[in-house]
């Protein structure tokens, strides 16, 4: 599946100052690995040594916080906006 | 005069300076790593959040404490501790803080504390009436130094009316981003400053993504987010409440605190800002405990104390408790942190409770808390009955906002107790003389 990915500042040092860019797979695990064939080292911003996400990161496929879903293996549909977003504090 | 147009010297690439006070670069909580001062939040390496790290003042604490005593009335009092430059007192701000520390025995005798030893911090007082005050007049002090000129939040309410308050004063133009369905207390107070408000449709978790995205975009170019790009400087006014209660107690930390939890970010700088105090001298290094306290509806935080996890699992929110409903806390694993190393625990209470907490506490000691001190009198009591909290030593309980603001919570129990002609008659069979 193609999907658009939404990289946050801190990131797009490895996009090339890209903002958003288009990555393959059907589940957010899949497309973090496509991501690092295009953008070496980004895979292993997000996820820590045991290959999980990063506590301290945000992923939303569409409006979905994936923690809410399966996180890694949460379906990432066609068209789908994936959006990579560091967490936030205050209220 | 004719002017020569010279290049710029090539080789100075050195750091603009940017003067805030002690506060000497950011460091990751997470792994540690320096970064220089700027409006930066986030670890590039491992997105942990970044914290402000410090050239403390060293020498006499006996001398510090002094000019902390002989200072003005209001957080500027601890500058010298905080990333501010040293004149920020003579800036146009809204100088909140010390606020006053109630010594509330009536409560102490209704919820089974001895005597002289519970304390509310009643940060109601502040300017716009919540302690966001205290956060929001570090934030603008960063963004003077970065030279940002629109001021701007995610807000459950309370931050984004200190935001448009201080942004007013301090001659920024403001934008906040709130939740769509707060209580028109807070909306009102966010609105009346003149700055622009903009309610988001979804919950505050929504919001907050929302302006995580603005400013990786250049629509939010030039915009100081309090609580995003200036989140490291922001999250140092919530020291200033400890620096205040240790200080009010005659400089020493009360053995048990009570906080209330929406992201974390307070509880976890209270307890930054009393191993502060510690490291300088200024108060003697003792245990303390620090209790969490959530809503029942919004309780991701108290969930994950209670299964012994050291995630925590985001949750939709549902309860009256707006300002503190946010069901994806950032800080939220540093709070369990804080809760297990100091021997605290992290306890919620169900909207009826909130709300005959914040009837307690207005009764007892004429305090009326907006919902989150409802949920922190709640927990209190909840805990001090299961003997999680101990009645024989000093606590100190926050109510971090004014009653004012959710009047709705405790408008239909809270109406005149007989309406009655104005004659004597009328008062005597009322039945309310005695
Ligand atoms: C009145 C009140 N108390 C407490 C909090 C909790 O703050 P924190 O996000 O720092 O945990 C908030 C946050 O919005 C608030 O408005
Ligand atoms: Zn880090």
């Amino acid at each position: 599946m193609a999907v658009n990915v939404r990289i946050p500042t801190i990131l797009r040092t490895y996009t090339g100052g890209q903002a958003e860019v288009a990555a393959e797979g059907a589940t957010l695990a899949e497309v973090i690995a496509d991501l690092e064939k295009n953008h070496t080292g980004i895979a292993a911003r997000v996820l820590d040594d045991q290959g999980k996400l990063r506590r301290f990161v945000n992923v939303y496929v569409n409006d979905d916080d994936v923690r809410f879903e399966q996180g890694l293996e949460t379906a990432t549909p066609d068209g789908a906006g994936v959006s990579i977003i560091p967490a936030v504090a205050g209220g | 005069m004719a002017v020569q147009t010279v290049a710029p010297a090539a080789a100075d690439n050195a750091a603009p300076a940017v003067d805030l006070g002690p506060a000497s670069g950011l460091s990751c909580r997470e792994c540690g790593e320096v970064f220089a001062l700027g409006p930066i939040f986030a670890c590039e390496l491992c997105f942990g959040p970044l914290e402000v790290a410090y050239d403390l003042p060293a020498g006499d604490p006996e001398e510090l404490r002094k000019r902390i005593e002989a200072g003005p009335a209001n957080i500027w009092r601890y500058a010298p501790l905080l990333p501010v430059p040293a004149d920020v007192a003579e800036k146009p701000n809204l100088n909140p803080g010390w606020t006053p520390l109630v010594k509330a025995d009536n409560l102490a005798r209704e919820i089974g504390v001895a005597p002289g030893r519970l304390f509310v911090k009643d940060d109601s007082g502040n300017p716009t009436h919540s302690f966001k005050d205290r956060v929001v007049a570090q934030a603008i002090e960063a963004a003077r130094a970065f030279g940002f000129t629109t001021l701007s939040c995610s807000s459950t309410g309370n931050l984004a009316g200190a935001v448009g308050a201080a942004a007013a004063r301090a001659g920024f133009r403001s934008c906040v981003f709130i939740p769509h369905d707060l209580e028109q207390g807070k909306v009102v107070m966010a609105g009346v400053y003149g700055g622009d408000l903009v309610a988001i449709e979804g919950n505050y978790d929504d919001v907050n993504r929302f302006c995580s995205e603005l400013i990786g975009d250049p629509l939010g170019e030039g915009w100081g987010f309090v609580n995003v790009n200036l989140r490291p400087y922001y999250g140092e006014g919530s020291k200033t409440l400890a620096y205040e209660i240790c200080e009010q107690l005659g400089w020493v930390i009360p053995d048990q605190l009570v906080i209330p939890i929406a992201s974390g970010s307070q509880l976890t700088k209270i307890d930054k800002g009393l191993q502060e105090l510690i490291k300088l001298g200024l108060v003697e290094d003792k245990p303390y405990k620090i209790f969490g306290a959530q809503a029942e509806g919004c309780s991701p935080v108290s969930a994950a104390f209670k299964a012994g996890h050291d995630v925590v699992r985001p949750q939709k929110p549902n309860t009256i408790a707006k300002s503190l409903a946010i069901g994806n806390p950032a800080d939220g694993p540093y709070v369990l942190d804080i809760a297990r190393r100091t021997g605290g625990a992290v306890e919620d209470v169900n909207d009826e409770q909130i709300v005959d907490a914040i009837k307690l506490l207005a009764r007892t000691e004429g305090v009326f808390a907006e919902t989150a001190g409802g949920v922190t009198v709640g927990v209190t009591r909840k805990l001090v009955e299961a003997g999680v909290i101990d009645p024989n030593l000093t606590t100190v309980v926050l109510n971090t906002g004014d009653g004012l603001k959710t009047l709705d919570a405790v408008a239909d129990s809270s109406q005149a107790t007989a309406t009655i002609r104005p004659s004597l008659d009328a008062f005597r069979d009322a039945g309310l003389a005695h």
